[in-house]
């Protein structure tokens, strides 16, 4: 037997859909698209949305979200971009889908070089991409400098990851900026002759390849010591490395930033705003610190004590705008030269 | 005239033309089409012109990774799918039972776990090596040769492993399909009988071997996380170097369009080889299944080997190591959110498996009832999606949707004043949309192969008795076919489950799947974390490949 079903029962029901599918637009919510993995940022959002009663949705992937923020246009529920380096953030600038934002608290808690001069992003945290070397195997040449890589008394030693990684794309385009093009080539022919293996596996992967005595040099990001020695298993991978920050007597050590941005299509701004206040301020940045090892940018927040035991380090002060200018030329050398080959 | 008066009876009539019936198809494939469509767009702007750069430096390298890795596997997987899959249909020997599913539990494990638990028992630190150190004395990697997993010959063995299932079950459905009568007959008339029967059963079961094997190398060509992880430069890592690189989409779209230049040539190869071919099938009376030969002594314990080995390497080593990892791990993996990740990827693997059984039985008949070259040819374009990336083949789609998103609200603004946002993209709807696309070949491959075997004499008689071809669709072949759709739905089943960068850009917001949750921790190199939900996708995947290989044996049986 068939009971008709009342019709407004029926109108409920079809709004509902249409509600879900169109997506709600609440006064108590932020849209987040995250190239950052959730388990790091997922205890910062929760802290928020417990201080503020505003609640984050996150869409989190590596690549395509710029993409996706382009086709949704105007319609994009999207308040902002969390991104683990610069690239993404660049690559949606020029793709003009970014609000400048002009914002007292941002620009007090971040210094200068750390943000974009029109307010397009905002750096969270910084990270240094600095040299391990195996504690048991000590080098008879020290590495102070980048440029010490090339040197033909490490023939064998060296581990890197894949040149054509964002972080190592931008250590490369730092140098074309600072040296030039033919520099930055030759030095990628330097430490490819130096390499022990092809290009393979994550930063970790360097030191734990250190550790097994395939090769005594690696270039990493700075957090990594950090998280490795916080885990049982990797504890001892780290504990086979020494660090040196290079070239700290002359341009400084390169780093990267983690960073945020307000789209233009924001449709909650006044929420995200206070997100982007919040990404900053003294309490999320000390979960950057403590929990990822990172450099947090707000200078009235410490560093963890392990990243505190490494010392005060001098920072290649070159702008991550200048840097990504010459990100296209560095992954041309990395084919040029061959150097995941 | 004569000739051709005798010829009719074995040649298929099309039906009919019913504009409806032509209509309805072309506007499926059409809408199948369109993200391959948008890419070959956006390959028209690139922000700069790639190839003298390309030409001189990595292009030739990537063309030969990827056509060396995509002939290995392809041989790999006709290798151990086809005769394992012989073997299981028609011959008893240990464990006989078990296999006949069994060889199928390495398809639901994901071919980026499998690299990632490999990497971790081979590597320096692994139990292997540490062994052998342990053994021979050895203090340093320096002291020994150990091959390395992370080459070429590593991903295609890796992908061999996850992919044969394929091919095996392709095959086993086709000599399942196969009358004994035809068979029996090649044994009167061959001396040298297991021999002949096998190469007369591998002939009518060619095509869909040959579906096997191409959705193998489809699947080998997207593959973006086995590559990467092993930093093997195929044209996939090319894509991803320009697109991402050098911020040139348009460029990374053209890379993807040589891709699909590669897999044409491929099919088109492979279709002029099979076109004087037909098998049809006389499905009715006459079909009765072959009974099984006992096997005996080291015959019997070899074919065992034969089957056993794949499954081992491709199941049960790895699931033994992540139920390890998973154990150690257990509280951390399984912290919020983990339920609901496992029912969000059965929900939309099973929708996605009936949304694209339907619209390949419904292309695969339409094609059957009216063989225009138009449809054709659409057709095979629009399953060309399963070569493409996921992350580029969601760009394709993205790009559609949001344009009809935003023209729509547009309109609606300025005739109604009020505004209807986005409808389709970030949606459910826009995903499963996306895996239709990308795992159509899957379940339009195997359907088709099914149908095409049913012997046209059948329609015709049908058809004079008055029936309507969904008549005919209904009472006539569905019944006919039904091991060739399960075969799709289970395939198309497991892919969804797998799958990873279409699901990821492409979700609404906090949407996790069970893969998301791999991939978080994975690509970390987190193995330990991500353990519990990549052996959950396993087992998700299990339970679809039990319930419809017993019931594929089953549709056999029945009839």
């Amino acid at each position: 037997m068939k009971t008709p079903i009342p019709r407004q029962l029926a109108l409920a029901a079809l709004a509902g859909m249409l509600t879900v599918l169109c997506g709600t637009v609440s006064a108590s919510e932020v849209n987040v698209y995250s190239f950052r993995q959730p388990d790091l940022i997922n205890p910062v959002f929760k802290r928020f949305t417990s201080e503020t009663g505003i609640k984050v949705n996150t869409v989190f992937a590596k690549q395509g979200l710029i993409e996706r923020l382009r086709t949704e246009g105007i319609n994009s529920p999207a308040d902002l971009v969390l991104s683990t380096d610069s690239g993404p953030l660049e690559a949606a600038m020029q793709a003009d889908l970014l609000a400048p934002l002009d914002n007292t608290t941002l620009e007090q808690r971040i210094p200068a070089a750390l943000r974009d001069p029109d307010g397009r992003w905002f750096g969270l945290t910084s990270r240094a991409r600095i040299v391990v070397t195996a504690k048991d195997r000590p080098l008879v040449n020290p590495i102070t400098r980048y440029e010490d890589l090339t040197n033909p008394a490490f023939r064998g030693m060296i581990c890197t990851r894949s040149g054509k990684h964002p972080y190592m794309i931008a250590l490369i385009a730092s140098m074309i900026a600072h040296s030039g093009e033919t520099a930055a080539r030759e030095w990628l022919i330097g430490v490819k002759k130096n390499l022990s293996r092809k290009p393979q596996g994550n930063d970790r992967a360097q030191v734990k390849a250190i550790w097994q005595g395939e090769c005594d040099i690696a270039l990493i990001n700075s957090y990594y010591m950090g998280q490795m020695l916080a885990d049982d298993e990797q504890q001892a991978w780290a504990n086979a490395v020494n660090i040196t920050f290079p070239n700290q007597s002359d341009r400084g050590t390169h780093v990267n930033i983690s960073g945020v941005s307000l789209t233009q299509a924001s449709p909650n701004r006044d929420n995200a705003i206070k997100l982007m206040e919040f990404l900053v301020s003294e309490s999320a940045q000390s979960i950057y610190a403590e929990e990822n090892y990172e450099y947090p940018v707000n200078p009235a927040v410490a560093s963890s004590e392990l990243v505190q035991s490494w010392g005060e380090f001098k920072a290649d002060e070159l702008s991550l705008t200048d840097i990504g200018k010459h990100r296209a030329t560095a992954v041309i050398l990395v084919d040029e030269t061959g150097y995941d080959n | 005239m004569t000739a051709q008066v005798l010829a009719a009876p074995t040649t298929f009539k099309p039906h009919k033309r019913k504009p409806l019936l032509f209509v309805i198809p072309v506007l499926i494939a059409l809408t199948v089409a369109l993200p391959l469509f948008s890419v070959m767009v956006l390959a028209l702007f690139p922000s700069n012109n790639i190839w003298p750069h390309l030409f001189s430096t990595s292009l030739p390298g990537y063309v030969k990774t990827t056509l060396v890795l995509a002939g290995g596997v392809a041989l790999g997987t006709a290798l151990i799918g086809v005769p394992t899959a012989w073997l299981v249909t028609h011959y008893r020997f240990p464990m006989r039972h078990f296999f006949r599913w069994g060889m199928l539990l390495p398809f639901a494990v994901p071919a980026y776990v499998l690299a990632y638990v490999y990497t971790d028992l081979l590597d320096y630190a692994g139990p292997v090596q540490s062994s052998l150190r342990y053994a021979f004395g050895w203090t340093s990697a320096r002291d020994y040769y150990f091959p390395s997993i992370r080459t070429v010959e590593g991903a295609m063995v890796m992908l061999t492993l996850v992919l044969y299932p394929y091919v095996f079950l392709l095959a086993r459905a086709a000599f399942l399909e196969q009358s004994a009568s035809v068979l029996e007959a090649a044994v009167l008339m061959g001396n040298n009988a297991p021999w002949k029967r096998f190469t007369i059963a591998l002939s009518m079961a060619r095509p869909a071997i040959v579906v096997g094997v191409s959705l193998a190398l489809m699947e080998t060509l997207n593959d973006f996380g086995t590559v990467d992880f092993f930093a093997v430069r195929t044209l996939t890592a090319g894509i991803y170097d320009v697109w991402l690189g050098m911020n040139n989409l348009g460029g990374g779209a053209q890379i993807a369009c040589l891709l699909l230049v590669f897999v044409i040539v491929l099919f088109t190869v492979e279709r002029l080889g099979r076109q004087q071919q037909q098998h049809y099938q006389s499905v009715g009376s006459r079909y009765r299944t072959l009974k099984p030969t006992q096997l005996t002594g080291v015959k019997a314990w070899a074919a065992f080997t034969v089957c056993f080995l794949p499954v081992l390497l491709g199941f049960i080593i790895p699931a033994l190591i992540l139920a390890r990892y998973s154990i150690s791990y257990f509280e951390e993996s399984v912290a919020d959110g983990f339920v609901q990740a496992a029912i969000n990827s059965v929900t939309l693997a099973a929708i996605t498996a009936c949304v694209a059984v339907a619209v390949g039985l419904a292309l695969a008949y339409s094609h059957r009832l009216l063989p225009g070259a138009l449809l054709d040819r659409l057709i095979r374009f629009a399953t060309l999606g399963y070569a493409v990336p996921g992350v580029v083949l969601a760009i394709g789609i993205m790009i559609p949707f949001g344009w009809f998103d935003n023209t729509l609200d547009a309109f609606i603004r300025q005739h109604f004043g009020m505004s209807t946002g986005l409808l389709l993209s970030g949606t459910i709807v826009a995903l499963i949309f996306a895996y239709t696309v990308r795992f159509l070949a899957v379940a339009h491959g195997a359907i088709d192969s099914s149908l095409r075997k049913v012997a046209p004499s059948m329609d015709d008689a049908a058809r004079s008795l008055g029936h309507s071809p969904l008549g005919i669709l209904r009472r006539v072949h569905l019944p006919l076919i039904k091991g060739g759709s399960l075969t799709a739905a289970l395939v198309v089943f497991v892919d969804v489950m797998k799958e990873l960068p279409a699901t990821l850009v492409m979700r609404p917001f906090n949407v996790e799947t069970l893969a998301t949750r791999v991939y978080q921790y994975a690509s970390d190199e987190l193995l330990q974390l991500s353990a519990t939900a990549a052996l959950c996708i396993v087992l998700a995947g299990l339970i679809p490949v039990i319930l419809l290989s017993v019931a594929i044996d089953r549709s056999r049986q029945d009839t």
